[in-house]
């Protein structure tokens, strides 16, 4: 295959990727800024505008509806689920790398077994043991309950990545001197601080994701998420405030690609050194 | 007073012995080396002096204190390791730091033990440095200060100079004996490298499957090693074993001269041997031959001196002599040598 | 401190195990106490007739909610669509995965612009992009539709025509597809990074072995990098199978389970079921009915892993 002939192949592959992945936010995007008549008129290109832009849907997003108050709390809920994940999933890992012997070292497949119970199927008594604790209808009810879909998975990514940080370092920095609770803080964590780096994408992303946990405690829209939030307020019954949904869909979507975009290779090489240590496993 | 004192410890993995049963007493000051192959229980045994793993049966004492129990964190022992397993994160300084903060030394004693150690291994160059921008050697040398700094009662190295080229090495080997004569701090070095081991020991174990061998300085072991094992261990290359009945004979390469260099009025063994390859190796031939007519095809070597007079040629028969003291008898079924 | 000979204080061994287990218990009991009682829960939820009216388990009914499940055409359905729709998605995904991770693994100029342009769809929370598709899709005023009239797909005289519309939400197998599209596009990028990860892994004398030994850009992809991967491959495609099968966000907002309950799944059954129909009981009854098969898909998975580490 010659030389071009390649190259078109790879970036007409490409192009026709990211096309696929961008579209929705592309329509998104030019949506936002039509006018009612323009969009709702089947016949016209939707590509261009006739007439003009306008802002005014954008405005309304942000005037007339909570989605500040849905953005506040999603952001105070993600601080608080990735601060209690870390907490969680990082001791544990290096427990389970360092600590545990043989069984600790295959207990990376045993975490994946804790997806088969999805949010899906626990959502209903969730409720209940939420509601027991006083905490329904508020956001403190999604932080308590969030980490169950994030610690397991940051768990084995820290695993992994603990696994690949080699022993020989704890231990030199035994006979330094230090306990082995010394050697964690001082030589294991500060190298696996790559691993936690993508730990705080996945769990910022899995509880952002998140729809059933929200839609099943939250009523008040003072304590709603955006997953449902938005749905819930620019939604009513069969009529869709599209241009308002899509600023929103846009807004939330673009800093958060930019974001893991910057991450991307920090991202696979976390699953690279938790793939490397299943593989020795 | 011995600085270190194994006494009769035994480390089991499961059913498997890794250490069965091994007696050590260092003298102050002596560089020991521990010599075996893998899976001798080498680094088992140096891995429970410095507190990695402990012992299932048996005593650890440094310095009359015994240690089993105690974490390496309270022991008084600095190590090396194979990979000098240096922080990658740290500064060449903040790793040699890491010890003394560690320790609770107080500070004021800081910049005079690391100005110590780094002017001992010449590294002051490289304080600022990343690991992993440093060469094989430099690490080694920051490995070393490390160590030093914290002025520990023993020193252990686990096989520090396999991680350094050829060329290198030599040189490495030559300054670590260096350094340890000036510290004059006990140690204790972990090898499968006999060459290794004879330049650098004052005394040195032999272990193979978890026991010791035989021990003794370099000279002994070279001259009179006390079994098969070590006879053949010892010596590169490695000591001829030719079986006579009952026992087995050996004489070191450098023994056998070509028979027509025998000297007059001396007793000693003959060997009728085919050449079967010729190694020119600048100050000496080696000359790999069997025993014609025997159905060993066992090979023979010997090391020929490069300083003229004619070579065998591949394909002859050549007879080569050594005298009686140069030949050492073993016993066939226990190994052991036999007077 | 003189020890006796005797007395083996080993006290070292167990501060470590005493740590261990320090370290480990925060993360296991949450665990235990967030999942492990919610599950239980669950399970005698789906053996009592609770409903929301009279929301407790006091009368169990053993395997009733279970058996009248069998019997419902509803629910034998959404079982059907939920194993569907799991197979086509990871199906196309490992697909386009495995492809779009042979291009990432090269080094191109803008990489990271495309980087971050591929990584949109994870990006988006899931209602979010559900919502987005729900526009992108919609049966009037979707510019799909405009645009395959404009090249004679669609509309009078075209191929599928002469209709303006295809009704991708309100057809079944159109609807099932457009349930099987959105999953396949939130995912893609995920699947990508894991696929990306093992693709990397691979030592590059490998490839370069097979250059030498005349092999070309098909042979390395079926015979070296795939087979190379299938562990990766495999722990990628259960954890999405895993997400997929138990995520009901995407039907919820996209079909409604629609039309009809054309592409209704386990999950949104079970949670139609239990908060809008009030039966507590069968909603966990439909959501356990999940389990025994991720069980078995987990079981498959981890054994054609295995397998293949061994080879």
């Amino acid at each position: 295959m010659n030389k071009s002939l390649r190259n078109f192949g790879f970036y007409g592959a490409l192009l026709l990727f990211t096309l696929f992945a961008v579209f929705p936010a592309l329509w998104g995007v030019i949506t936002v800024f039509k006018k009612s008549a323009d969009l709702y008129t089947p016949t016209a290109d939707p590509f261009l505008y006739h007439p003009g832009p306008t802002l005014s849907h954008l405005t309304y997003l942000f005037t007339s509806t909570s989605f500040m108050t849905f953005a506040m709390n999603s952001i105070i809920i993600g601080v608080c689920v990735v601060a209690i994940t870390l907490l969680l999933s990082v001791p544990a890992a290096y427990a389970l790398a360092r600590l545990s012997g043989s069984w600790g070292e295959r207990s990376g497949m045993a975490l994946f077994l804790v997806y088969l119970i999805p949010p899906t199927l626990l959502f209903l008594p969730m409720y209940q043991v939420v509601t027991f604790l006083g905490l329904a209808d508020s956001i403190w009810g999604l932080v308590v309950v969030y980490p169950t879909i994030t610690v397991p998975f940051c768990t084995w990514l820290l695993l992994g990545f603990f696994k690949s940080v080699p022993d020989d370092l704890d231990e030199a920095a035994m006979i330094d001197g230090c306990s082995r609770f010394g050697a964690f803080l001082r030589i294991a964590l500060p190298l696996a601080l790559p691993g936690i780096g993508a730990c705080v994408v996945f769990a910022f992303s899995l509880q952002l994701s998140d729809y059933i946990y929200a839609a099943t405690f939250i009523t008040s829209t003072s304590a709603m998420p955006i997953s449902v939030g938005v749905p819930t307020q620019l939604v009513r019954g069969d009529v869709f405030f599209w241009q308002s949904l899509m600023a929103a869909d846009v807004i939330v979507a673009i800093p958060l690609a930019l974001g893991y975009g910057l991450l991307f290779d920090k991202l696979v090489s976390g699953f690279q050194s938790a793939g490397t240590s299943a593989r020795n496993a | 007073m011995a600085v270190l004192r194994v006494e009769n410890v035994k480390k089991y993995f499961g059913k498997l012995a890794a250490v069965d049963g091994v007696n050590i007493e260092t003298r102050e000051g002596e560089l020991f080396a521990l010599l075996g192959s893998s899976g001798s229980g080498k680094t088992t045994l140096m891995r429970m002096i410095a507190g990695l793993e402990q012992p299932s049966e048996g005593d650890i004492l440094i310095n009359g204190r015994s240690v089993v129990g105690v974490s390496p964190q309270h022991r008084n022992v600095a190590m090396v390791f194979q990979s000098y397993a240096l922080y990658p994160h740290m500064s060449v300084r903040d790793n040699i730091l890491f010890p003394l903060k560690s320790r609770n030394v107080p500070k004021e004693q800081w910049e005079q033990k690391v100005q110590w150690a780094i002017s001992i291994l010449g590294i002051e160059a490289l304080l600022d440095r990343r690991p992993t921008k440093l060469s094989g050697g430099e690490k080694q040398r920051v490995a070393l200060a490390r160590a030093l700094v914290r002025d520990p009662e023993l020193f252990l190295f686990d096989e520090p100079l396999s991680a350094l080229d050829a060329q290198v090495r030599n040189i490495a080997r030559a300054e670590l004996r260096d350094l340890q004569k000036r510290t004059g701090i006990t140690t204790v070095y972990v090898t499968h490298d006999q060459v290794e081991a004879l330049g650098l020991a004052d005394r040195l174990a032999v272990m193979s499957k978890g026991r010791i061998s035989q021990v003794g300085t370099p000279q002994e072991m070279y001259e009179s090693p006390a079994n098969l094992f070590v006879a053949s261990f010892i010596g590169n290359p490695p000591m001829n074993l030719i079986t006579r009945g009952e026992r087995v004979m050996g004489i070191r390469p450098e023994h056998l001269m070509l028979q027509r260099n025998k000297p007059a009025d001396v007793t000693g063994v003959t060997l009728s041997l085919r050449i079967l390859l010729v190694e020119f190796m600048g100050s000496e031939y080696l000359v790999y031959g069997c025993e014609e007519g025997s159905e060993h095809q066992r090979q023979i070597v010997v090391r020929v001196e490069h300083s003229g007079g004619t070579v065998p040629g591949q394909g002859d028969v050549m007879e080569f002599f050594a005298s009686k003291q140069d030949v050492k008898y073993f016993d066939k079924s226990s190994g052991n040598r036999l007077p | 401190m003189m020890n006796d000979n005797t007395v083996k204080p080993v006290h070292f061994v167990d501060q470590d195990r005493r740590l261990g287990w320090a370290m480990l218990s925060p993360a296991v009991i949450y665990i235990v106490g967030f999942i492990g009682v919610p599950f239980v829960l669950a399970i005698l939820l789906s053996f009592s007739n609770a409903t929301v009216g009279n929301p407790r388990i006091t009368d169990l009914v053993g395997f009733a909610n279970y058996v009248s499940l069998l019997h419902q055409p509803i629910f034998m359905t959404a079982l059907k669509n939920s194993i569907l729709i799991t197979f086509l998605t990871l199906g196309i995904l490992l697909v386009l995965a495995t492809i779009l991770s042979e291009l990432l693994a090269i080094e191109f100029r803008y990489k990271k612009i495309f980087q971050t342009l591929l990584i949109l769809p994870w990006a988006m929370p899931v209602s979010l992009a559900a919502i987005a598709w729900l526009w992108l899709l919609d049966s009037q005023f979707s510019p799909i539709d405009w645009m395959l009239t404009q090249i004679g797909i669609l509309g009078p005289g075209g191929l599928l025509g002469p209709v303006r519309h295809l009704y991708y939400l309100g057809r079944d197998m159109l609807a099932i597809a457009s349930v099987v599209t959105v999953n396949v596009w939130r995912l893609l990028p995920l699947a990508t990074v894991i696929v990306l990860a093992g693709r990397l892994s691979i030592p590059q004398d490998r490839f370069d072995q097979a250059k030498i030994d005349g092999a070309g850009f098909f042979r390395i992809l079926f015979r070296i990098t795939i087979p190379a991967l299938m562990p990766v491959l495999t722990v990628a495609m259960l954890f999405t199978a895993l997400v997929v099968f138990g995520d009901m966000t995407t039907v919820a907002l996209l079909t409604r389970g629609g039309p009809g309950h054309a592409s209704q799944i386990l999950p949104y059954w079970a949670f139609l079921q239990g908060i809008q129909g009030g039966d507590l009981a069968g909603g966990a009854a439909v959501a356990l009915f999940m389990l025994p098969i991720l069980l078995v898909v987990a079981i498959l998975a981890l054994r054609i892993a295995y397998r293949s580490q061994e080879a």
